[in-house]
């Protein structure tokens, strides 16, 4: 079967206006299976954000191809869902509001759904409020329901749950998997949190410090259903987590000097 | 009363303190008056300079009981605001639409950017001798003046609103199936839009003062004209009268946009006491 997803060789170097351009990532070649939960791990500023922008379309690739769902991505892709790491949701509109507005676009209005939806995610008291009244943990929750409520069969998730306190974070990463759970959906999902990725996917993919690439990729051969608190203790998942971190440690160094030089 | 009852802890003080500031205030406002009044019983400040509130007061009563009919006061204040709310709508329209043109057009953005800048430093005051040779003493050069101060207000608020809309926002939606057009509706219109209303209250005053200041300059009509005839007469009475007329209209149409803006800003966090 065609993976989901596809990046061959894929390379994207960044020209901001009056500073010298630099490469965020180079030759890349990712190929995530259809169904497959995929975190990508790496150093700050290793570029695995750039991943989603290409993947989504919201960046063009300087270099290389990228295949979504079987055609090459050329624009702005509408049939992923894609979960920002900063709040995205429209401020002036309520979560109702907010969740509806993908049903809107495609001229579509159905009410009940949206409803359905943020009834799911545990947000059904708050519906009419706005996003200043909700908690961090909660506004994450209206923008999973927001990119649900077109079923989307790939979700891209960019640091979801990176500004949230620990507890919070753990309870997210939870109902993530129970969402996910028999959906099908491909996810690929970027972290820092070397912990995280390994509770939630499948299989994690390593990377270098800037410029990206691709260092190493561990398959993840832990039961599901899991909970995301209490698999950290598994003998599998230590073992797993000393190996991973032997990789991502070194970039951790790396980037974290290259941060210093750069003052 | 128990420590923890946080419902008594917070509400009570909080109203108690807030009379206690309006009392401060009122006592602040009095004496002041006050003050005014006693220095000019006692000689100390000149009534023919400085007049006196028991002096004006009576004055702007008067006005008001002359009624209606040619050079009254109630069309001296319905001109200087229907200037005033000319000057503001059509200052406004101007700045938002120009705001936002020159935003999403990155090269009419940078090609008008001197120009703009050139004509934002002016001090905008010294255009009303301009504007009354050019449009006479009628309501267009007071308009004109009043636009000239809103546009600039407007234009840079939507300007800078729609050039640093968060881009989280606008990805959000393109990947969520926005066409173009709904980028502008959903995103960056209401982002323009908060900016403006924030901008509101300060657009109106100027566009106020920009009517009175035209007025005095020259006119035969409104607030200001009133005050630049008391002076001509030596009438400091009379000049304080419009003075305080012009102060309490300010005040009130500020108190009204304060009701808008509040309405319109509902999706807004408040800041919490």
């Amino acid at each position: 079967m065609a993976p989901a997803i596809s990046l061959r060789d894929v390379a994207k170097v960044y020209r901001p206006p009056r500073k010298r351009p630099y490469l965020a990532i180079e030759h890349v070649d990712l190929d995530i299976p259809a169904g497959r939960f995929v975190s990508v791990v790496g150093p700050s500023g290793c570029g695995k954000s750039t991943l989603l922008g290409l993947v989504s379309g919201l960046l063009p690739p300087t270099v290389g191809e990228v295949t979504l769902l079987g055609s090459r991505v050329t624009g702005v892709r509408t049939d992923v869902g894609f979960i920002f790491q900063r709040d995205a949701l429209l401020p002036w509109r309520t979560v109702r509001e907010n969740v509806e507005l993908p049903l809107r676009f495609r001229g579509e209005r159905d009410p009940a759904r949206a409803k359905e939806w943020i009834v799911r995610v545990g947000l059904g008291p708050f519906i009419d409020n706005y996003p200043h009244e909700l908690s961090g943990g909660m506004r994450k929750r209206a923008q999973l329901a927001q990119s649900l409520v077109r079923d989307p069969s790939v979700l891209l998730m960019d640091e979801p749950f990176s500004a949230l306190d620990v507890q919070t974070r753990n309870l997210m990463e939870n109902e993530l998997l129970n969402l996910w759970g028999a959906s099908g959906k491909t996810v690929l999902f970027i972290t820092h949190d070397l912990e995280e990725a390994i509770a939630l996917s499948d299989e994690i993919v390593v990377m270098t410090a800037g410029p990206g690439t691709i260092k190493a990729r561990y398959p993840v051969a832990l039961p599901r259903p899991r909970n995301v608190t209490e698999i950290r203790f598994a003998p599998e998942f230590v073992a797993l987590y000393e190996r991973a971190w032997a990789d991502l440690r070194d970039e951790v160094a790396r980037s974290y000097k290259r941060s210093l030089e750069a003052g | 009363m128990s420590t923890l009852d946080l419902t008594a802890t917070t509400a009570v003080p909080l109203t108690r303190r807030t009379w206690f500031i309006r009392t401060i205030q009122l006592a602040v406002i009095a004496f002041f008056i006050g003050a005014w009044e006693v220095l000019g019983q006692a000689g100390i400040l000149d009534k023919f300079y400085y007049s006196r509130p028991s002096l004006f007061v009576p004055r702007i009563g008067g006005w008001f009981a002359e009624g209606l009919g040619q050079g009254s006061i109630y069309r001296d204040i319905g001109i200087t605001l229907l200037e005033t709310i000319l000057g503001f709508v059509i200052g406004t329209l101007l700045g938002v639409a120009i705001g936002y043109l020159f935003a999403r057009n990155e090269l009419l953005g940078k090609a008008f950017d001197p120009l703009l800048s050139m004509f934002n430093a002016i001090p905008r005051l010294v255009l009303a001798p301009v504007f009354i040779l050019a449009f006479g003493i009628d309501l267009q050069s007071k308009v004109a003046l009043g636009v000239t101060l809103v546009f600039f207000i407007v234009f840079f608020a939507t300007f800078t609103a729609i050039r640093d809309v968060d881009q989280t926002l606008v990805d959000n939606v393109r990947v969520l199936g926005a066409r173009r057009r709904d980028v502008t509706s959903q995103v960056l219109l209401p982002a323009a839009f908060s900016a403006i209303v924030a901008s509101l209250r300060t657009s109106a005053g100027f566009a106020f003062a920009g009517a009175v200041v035209a007025e005095y300059i020259g006119s035969n009509a409104g607030l200001g004209r009133r005050i630049a005839t008391a002076e001509a007469f030596f009438d400091s009475t009379g000049v304080f009268g419009g003075i305080v007329l012009i102060a309490a209209l300010a005040l009130l149409l500020d108190a009204g946009l304060q009701l808008a803006e509040g309405a319109f800003s509902r999706w807004k966090p408040r800041r919490e006491h």
